[in-house]
């Protein structure tokens, strides 16, 4: 590891201006992927700043009702918070299905939404890497490595965002709050703040230099409606997704009033899955017609060597909650077709 | 620089008398109920100054990334890996490890006791990672958090520690001999023993304490 400079900030504006004054810093939450980053020579800061004790560990219920999450929320406090386990259920088990015990009780929200892919080529620093060297050329795309994108995947890139808890906040129309120097305090939707590789991989999300994540926040969960996050890895626990679903439902006389639908594992960000979405709107929840949006969405797909079962693994995931949701709502699961 | 158990002050600017730029800072941890000072140079982490600094050697470095559970030691009372903890950042933390759960009197914890009586390690060098991480699984549970493996219509309240539970909630420690059955009725023990029954009282066995056993 090379040797870095430490600041404990004590204010929000004191980190970004202790940031801007230092090139090559970087901010410090609870470093689950940091530390271990810089551990493997990938992250090399000259300064790391710290804003794990800065007053940002508060869940608060908004007037208007939903929830602002501040950014150093332990992911372990966040998945057993009363109000996220009874209103946000998908977050929980979202958060709860990544990890370990001891990572999530360190681990922070904004954290969570900052990690760097596990592609084994971005975290080998001898191995070549756009998104960690930008121009030297992707080691993955060709490789036997089966954990890589089927979805939005560029000639650049072919990493997937390991993120669980990312998946249900694109599902559950969070909205992450940024501050910065330069930027003041500034939201973006969930759904925008993680980007496609394209032609720069090395930027994971719309972040810009110096702006840290403040709270992510929530909106009001509707009365009716109701949320589910599953996730297939390799092993029972303690593996990140090979492909995994957030769904929300609301049904109105068996019809569809909302739905969301988010996968992970299978894409450079979060997936929402819009086209599914679209085609299931005040449509009756069928077997049919969730298989029909489903493998409209999922018809974008461009499968790398080896893992093409990555598709059907989530067209079974989203139509197996989209079934349980529909239960959950008081319906009948759909009639499954053969 | 900090005076012994400032933990709680939220502390400011670069730390203490290191001038802006160092690449060392002192702190100070509160290591078993003991205030340690030390220097450190800032890529130092919580389990090589446990280890090298302080000669707490029970802690033990496995893998060095947060993947085997080897390290896990109790921050502030939460479980963690050490070895991804940079001790800088942890200036003023209270630290409990392996050397710390038993009694001043040599009296080990429940959870010791039920190791040994339930032969819930063969080489032992996942030990004391297991032992820090299942007293924060009792915690936990006793806490109402809930696990993957938690219904989603559980009542809040205390968890009950079932097999499916502690599998699930021990998934960050792993262990090479595979004496994960062993592990599982030990935590299982305690754990029910904790909804009612008296978890100082000598394990079932009665197998008499060896504190030579772990360390």
């Amino acid at each position: 590891m090379k040797p870095f400079a430490y600041v404990r900030a004590t204010s929000l504006q004191q980190a970004v201006d202790a940031h801007a004054c230092r090139p090559g810093s970087r901010y410090l939450g609870g470093g689950t992927n940091l530390v271990d980053l810089m551990k493997h020579d990938v992250e090399t800061p000259t300064t790391l700043i710290d804003i794990s004790r800065l007053p940002l560990n508060r869940v608060e219920e908004l007037p208007a009702g939903g929830l602002r999450i501040g950014a150093t929320v332990p992911n372990a406090d966040l998945a057993a918070h009363p109000l996220v386990r009874s209103g946000y259920p998908a977050l929980s088990q979202a958060l709860l299905a990544g990890a370990s015990g001891q990572l999530r009780n360190v681990a922070t929200t904004g954290g969570n939404l900052l990690q760097r892919t596990r592609c084994p080529y971005f975290q080998d620093v001898s191995k070549p890497c756009n998104k960690r060297d930008p121009g030297t050329g992707c080691g993955a795309r060709d490789s036997t490595y089966r954990d890589l994108a089927v979805l939005g995947h560029s000639e650049h890139c072919v990493a997937t965002h390991p993120s669980d808890m990312a998946v249900a906040l694109a599902a559950l129309d969070a909205g992450i709050e940024l501050y910065g120097d330069t930027e003041g305090p500034r939201q973006v939707a969930a759904t925008a703040f993680h980007r496609l590789p394209g032609a720069h991989p090395e930027q994971d999300t719309l972040i810009r230099p110096g702006e840290i994540v403040t709270a992510v926040v929530l909106p009001p969960a509707a009365p009716g409606a109701v949320s589910l996050y599953r996730k297939a890895r390799d092993r029972a626990s303690y593996a990140f997704a090979l492909a995994s679903v957030a769904a929300v439902l609301e049904l109105a006389d068996g019809r569809v009033r909302h739905v969301a639908l988010a996968f992970g594992g299978l894409a450079h960000r979060p997936w929402r899955a819009t086209v599914a979405e679209q085609l299931l709107a005040g449509a009756p929840l069928t077997d049919e017609n969730v298989l029909r949006a489903v493998d409209a969405e999922l018809a974008q797909a461009r499968p790398l060597r080896g893992n093409a079962f990555k598709v059907g693994l989530a067209r079974n995931l989203a139509r197996d909650s989209l079934a349980a949701l529909a239960q959950a709502c008081g319906g009948e699961p759909p009639e499954r077709l053969p | 620089m900090h005076q012994a158990g400032s933990g709680s002050d939220p502390g400011g600017g670069p730390p203490h008398s290191a001038p802006d730029g160092a690449h060392r800072s002192r702190v100070t941890l509160r290591v078993n109920g003991t205030d340690r000072d030390l220097d450190v140079d800032h890529r130092v982490t919580l389990l090589d100054a446990l280890r090298e600094t302080l000669e707490l050697t029970g802690t033990k470095k496995g893998c060095d990334h947060g993947q085997c559970g080897a390290c896990t030691v109790l921050v502030d009372g939460r479980r963690a890996n050490s070895c991804l903890l940079l001790a800088v950042a942890q200036d003023g933390a209270e630290v409990t490890t392996v050397e710390g759960l038993a009694d001043a009197d040599g009296t080990l914890h429940p959870l010791q006791r039920a190791f040994l009586a339930h032969d819930a390690f063969q080489c032992g060098y996942c030990t004391p990672g297991q032992l820090c991480s299942a007293v924060g699984v009792l915690g936990e549970a006793a806490d109402g958090q809930p696990s993957h493996v938690t219904g989603t219509a559980a009542p809040s309240g205390p968890v009950t520690l079932t097999t499916d539970e502690i599998r699930e909630r021990l998934s960050g420690n792993l262990c090479r001999c595979g004496a994960y059955n062993g592990i599982v009725e030990a935590v299982a023990e305690v754990g029910a023993g904790m909804n009612g029954a008296d978890v100082t009282a000598p394990s079932s066995s009665a197998i008499p304490p060896r504190p030579d056993v772990i360390v």
